[in-house]
């Protein structure tokens, strides 16, 4: 008889490489995730089982831990993400209202995507830049005073 | 060719920084990225180097570059702010933990040496461990991420810990909201951060450190990496440290968007690579931490406090600060502040002088109202308690917390009844789920308020309210839990007409 090795996915190419990298440190399996994210924008369901054989986890384990932290998503994103802080510092100088005005903009609730898939809107608890609110994340390049004209501006540039 | 400095800090690169930056260099200045000096109302804040010292412009948008240079910027004789530090803002302050933020090249370590960086690692290398942590027991420094725990008994516990393998671990997990120093200590001056961990690891018998920073601070993580690797090659890092027989090294590890990882246990699990749930105490980190080793838990700003310490002696950096909150802190203006930014001081600075002197009033120009301090989990404090002191004991005992010295202001268009809200639905959105009273309390804490707002049962929702607080304080297992009542008690007490 013959045994027939299955072809692997890019995915699981992926999942392996991060192992790879990664496997020998303390504590590995937050940068092997973040490393398959980066490459894939997300941590795809097939590649848990290889991530979980390569650490000697459970299955269950892994998952436990891709679904705890919200950095950590099952689908990608859109090509941009835009991530509007709603901490109490950007509250105070009216983030609720830009929250507002994005949704409207861009006809979505946090965590969808634009139907042409260019850009994901969400929530974030806080980026640091407290005194120079409201605070906007684009991709990962941090903008202050984001008022409502300015994020329309932002949301331009990337369209 | 003249010298000009602009900052490369996230919050000054996010109101335009680098187009200024690369204006000012088309234009034939020498550009030298340096961290923020903490006056973030005037980012863009462009500086030239002039015999007399730097003299400052700001802020500097992208289109008022050609016409500053046109003036005179480039040798400093523009009409500006005169000489960044005589600007009463900063001559007004003790900078001791934030003394090179701002004035060096972050990711230089030519800089970081020739403004008296690396002296506090080389006083400590020449003492045994038990003395280093005598030295940060005597300065008095207590943990400035928000429990103020004694840093010298924590790290006494580690050194007294027999074990092969000890960790430090500094946790640069800052989440709440209006708190941004750690962010721009790491991003102003990595090598302070990395001193003060190699001094800690020397104390305790460390050889091995981490630095778990939040997702949400990109540019934080690639200027700790980027120090961590240049510290490596200059023999600061590594095998025999500065020529001495301590080993150590160091990791960058990157969070993933959970609040909860700033508890200091929940920071270890992550570390372990499972979900950033609450460990019970005991026992405590310091003796059973990191993969059950004994480990340092440190905020940054607490690290970062110990190169000074052990560089100009405990009893200076004791001789600072009130009662038993010795040295300075590092304060941050955030919200509705007409000038936000960083102000280290020593402790017994009162929150109006903050407020008002230091940050202005409101960026509004409306009345304050309220301010919360400490974090999402601090009080709420109206303007009748400005005269408090920043000190421990004394925010204790105004049923407040100095917590990790993040003051967010809010002018008089705050619906406090919202905040309160606010402040379950937040924990409701970032509990770990580990006990009971966090996870199901912040929901209910949700239902109540709406209940109260929408003027059902006012009354007897407001005894279950307080009922609900008294539960979460006394039955959560970590602060998370335990804390949430604190913005909500202290708004339902000292803004009643917003619940009614």
């Amino acid at each position: 008889m013959t045994s027939v090795t299955p072809p692997r996915t890019a995915a699981e190419e992926c999942a392996r490489a991060a192992l790879a990298e990664h496997g020998s440190e303390r504590g590995p399996l937050l940068p092997v995730l973040h490393a398959v994210q980066e490459k894939l924008g997300c941590i795809p369901r097939d590649v848990i089982p290889v991530i979980a054989d390569g650490l000697n986890l459970s299955i269950a384990e892994v998952h436990g831990v891709v679904t705890f932290y919200k950095d950590f998503r099952s689908t990608p994103p859109g090509r941009t993400t835009v991530r509007i802080c709603r901490a109490e510092a950007c509250q105070a100088r009216g983030a609720n209202a830009l929250v507002e005005h994005a949704k409207r903009q861009l006809g979505v609730e946090f965590g969808e995507t634009t139907p042409d898939g260019a850009v994901t809107l969400d929530e974030v608890f806080c980026l640091g830049n407290c005194a120079l609110g409201p605070a906007v994340q684009v991709g990962e390049r941090l903008h202050g005073r984001v008022s409502p004209p300015r994020f329309d501006a932002l949301l331009g540039e990337l369209r | 060719m003249t010298r000009v400095f602009v900052p490369r800090d996230s919050a000054a690169r996010s109101v335009g920084a680098d187009e200024v930056a690369a204006l000012l260099e088309r234009a034939g200045g020498e550009v030298v990225r340096t961290g923020s000096r903490g006056m973030l109302w005037l980012e863009p804040l462009v500086e030239v180097e002039t015999p007399d010292g730097r003299v400052g412009y700001g802020p500097v948008a992208p289109e008022d570059v050609d016409g500053l240079v046109a003036a005179g910027l480039l040798d400093g004789t523009a009409p500006g702010l005169g000489l960044v530090e005589e600007l009463e803002w900063m001559r007004r302050q003790q900078r001791l933990t934030f003394a090179r933020v701002g004035v060096v090249d972050p990711l230089s370590p030519d800089d970081h040496e020739a403004h008296g960086g690396n002296a506090g690692l080389r006083a400590a290398l020449a003492l045994p461990p038990a003395e280093v942590v005598g030295a940060v027991t005597e300065s008095g420094l207590r943990g400035r991420g928000g429990a103020g725990f004694p840093t010298g008994i924590k790290w006494r516990t580690v050194l007294d810990a027999e074990s092969e393998l000890k960790f430090v671990c500094c946790n640069a997990d800052e989440g709440d909201s209006g708190t941004f120093a750690d962010r721009m200590l790491m991003e102003g001056d990595p090598f302070t951060l990395i001193e003060g961990m190699t001094i800690a690891a020397h104390a305790v018998g460390a050889r091995e450190g981490y630095i778990y920073i939040r997702s949400e601070y990109p540019d934080a993580i690639a200027t700790m990496r980027a120090a961590i690797a240049a510290a490596r090659e200059r023999g600061w890092l590594g095998e025999r440290v500065l020529g001495s027989e301590l080993s150590f090294d160091l990791h960058v590890r990157v969070g993933a968007g959970a609040y909860i990882c700033g508890e200091e246990t929940s920071m270890l699990e992550s570390l372990e690579g499972r979900r950033g749930q609450v460990r019970a105490k005991p026992p405590i980190p310091a003796i059973q931490g990191l993969f059950g080793r004994p480990t340092v838990v440190n905020n940054v700003l607490s690290l970062a406090a110990v190169p000074w310490i052990l560089a100009h002696g405990a009893a200076a950096y004791a001789e600072l600060g009130v009662g038993r909150s010795r040295g300075t802190s590092v304060f941050q203006l955030a919200g509705n502040v007409a000038r936000g930014g960083i102000v280290e001081t020593a402790f017994g600075v009162t929150l109006g002088e903050l407020v008002n002197d230091f940050g202005g009033g409101t960026a509004s120009g409306r009345p304050v109202r309220a301010v919360q301090v400490g974090g999402p989990l601090g009080a709420y404090l109206p303007v009748s308690q400005f005269d408090l002191p920043l000190d421990y004991e004394a925010f204790a005992q105004a049923g407040a917390m100095v917590g990790h010295g993040g003051i967010v202001v809010f002018d008089d268009t705050v619906d406090m009844a919202a905040m309160a809200r606010f402040a379950f639905e937040f924990c409701a959105e970032e509990s770990c789920g580990k006990c009971t009273p966090c996870r199901i309390g912040a929901v209910r804490g949700v239902e109540t308020i709406d209940k109260i707002r929408a003027g059902q049962d006012r009354e007897k929702n407001l005894v279950l309210l307080d009922d609900l607080c008294t539960l979460m304080t006394d039955g959560s297992l970590c602060a998370m839990g335990g804390l949430t009542p604190m913005p909500v008690r202290s708004a339902v007490q000292h803004f009643a007409e917003d619940f009614r």
